[in-house]
């Protein structure tokens, strides 16, 4: 059996269980690129988008801002008077704009189980009125080359290499008819995003 | 030389002095009564190359297949082969091209029951005036290759839907055809079935050299190609990573 299969295995839980943490800091910045906000407006709109059903703690919102703006994506203001929580306004910087439109842009590695990341980077598109098609059709090309080098294996290996390139094809082709129906359904996403915008900035921040 | 190698061999030299591009269209528009199924569309194949034609349904993947091949022809909008534009040609002349340079395979009902599977594979070579007893000794050569052997002499209704298919794609090959046009050729089939099918199909233009159009909303089915393109409301939208085969 050729090294293939452990180098996709290793890559698919790296990407399950490292990827999905990573997007935070991306999305966080794709929230302050709207408009400069307070760390606890951040995890509102955080769980509000993206939590369903799992908030985002405190605890990691505050500490990744202070690494963003330890990396310099992000100015925070000086403390503002008030109880409770750090009441900070935060700032995207020319970096963390730059840094966030180049991964709002990039494909995501192909790898079964993507649909948060993606599914974020779609609803930050639409917030921010970028091509939220351009995105999903850049990430059906990369599905697709995936696809084509799982095909490549399943035609040259062997019956094992054969069925795990089978299991990544079935789970990136899921993938993909998500991505497919997502896109059918842009109109109405992009509704839902404007809407819920709308009943929150009426709500007010607090 | 016999006439269809010389067709064959003026095709190619056509092809790589247009910088390899085998099949064109040109902003092809085309409606069905009040129903526009192209509104533009465009694009280009490169010789040798595995093209997939992807997109939802009614999104006229198909449509613009059947303009590409000469069956349909274009409310505007042009279509080239070979260096030569075809939506304008006679119906005679659209009809040898695609009975000399062109094989098609189709998702349904495409072999002919009364012939028996080797007869069906013959008929283009039949219609292409070679002997009886040579096109049918050609058409046997598909049947290892294809893994059909034994299924000769059967009737369409006696062979399993991946047998049937597999004699139709002999039957597109057989004539050694510039271009090969497949429309949805695994859809009736299941996954083992179908990937068996494309397997084959890619096998056999790769090892001759023919181009192929797939249109398909399968991506299992569009990753045996070397690229793709999405159709979506009459316009092809490129998405192209993947280069043509070595």
């Amino acid at each position: 059996m050729s090294c293939w299969p452990r180098i996709l295995y290793v890559r698919r839980v790296y990407f399950q269980c490292i990827l999905a943490g990573m997007s935070v800091p991306f999305t966080l910045l794709g929230l302050l690129e709207r408009e400069p906000s307070h760390g606890y407006d951040l995890k509102r709109d955080y769980d509000a988008y993206f939590g369903r059903g799992k908030p985002l703690p405190f605890g990691q919102v505050y500490a990744t801002l202070a690494r963003l703006a330890r990396d310099g994506k992000v100015l925070a203001g000086g403390a503002e008077p008030g109880s409770g929580p750090d009441r900070r306004r935060y700032v995207i910087t020319e970096d963390g704009a730059t840094e966030f439109e180049a991964w709002l842009a990039g494909p995501v590695e192909p790898e079964p189980h993507l649909q948060t990341v993606l599914f974020a980077k779609v609803v930050l598109a639409l917030m921010l009125g970028r091509p939220a098609e351009n995105y999903l059709d850049t990430q059906r090309a990369a599905h697709l080359q995936r696809m084509r080098e799982l095909t490549e294996i399943k035609r040259t290996g062997d019956l094992v290499d054969a069925l795990l390139a089978d299991h990544g094809l079935f789970h990136l082709e899921a993938d993909l008819r998500w991505i497919d129906l997502t896109a059918a359904r842009l109109a109405s996403l992009a509704e839902v995003v404007r809407s819920e915008a709308a009943s929150q900035s009426s709500g007010g921040s607090r | 030389m016999t006439r269809r190698a010389v067709v064959r061999a003026r095709s190619q030299a056509a092809a790589s002095s247009a910088g390899g591009c085998v099949v064109e269209a040109r902003d092809l528009v085309r409606s069905f009564g009040q129903t526009p199924a192209l509104r533009g569309a465009s694009l280009s194949v490169s010789a040798g190359e595995i093209l997939a034609v992807m997109g939802p349904s009614g999104s006229g993947k198909s449509t613009l297949l059947h303009c590409l091949a000469g069956i349909l022809v274009p409310d505007s909008g042009e279509v080239w082969f070979d260096g030569r534009r075809i939506d304008t040609a006679p119906d005679a002349e659209r009809s040898m091209l695609r009975r000399d340079q062109f094989g098609f395979v189709f998702q349904f009902g495409q072999l002919v029951p009364e012939l028996t599977a080797e007869e069906n594979v013959a008929l283009p070579l039949l219609l292409g005036g070679i002997r009886r007893t040579k096109a049918l000794a050609d058409a046997r050569q598909w049947f290892r290759r294809l893994d059909l052997d034994g299924m000769e002499r059967r009737r369409s209704g006696e062979l399993s839907g991946g047998q049937a298919q597999r004699v139709a794609l002999a039957r597109g090959l057989v004539a050694r055809p510039d271009v090969l046009f497949a429309d949805e050729p695994t859809g009736s089939l299941d996954s083992l079935a179908g990937e068996h099918v494309m397997e084959l199909l890619s096998a056999a233009a790769r090892e001759q050299g023919t181009t192929v159009v797939l249109v398909t909303h399968d991506a299992r089915v569009a990753a045996y190609a070397d690229r793709e393109v999405i159709v979506r409301d009459g316009r092809v939208n490129s998405l192209a990573r993947g280069g043509a085969r070595p």
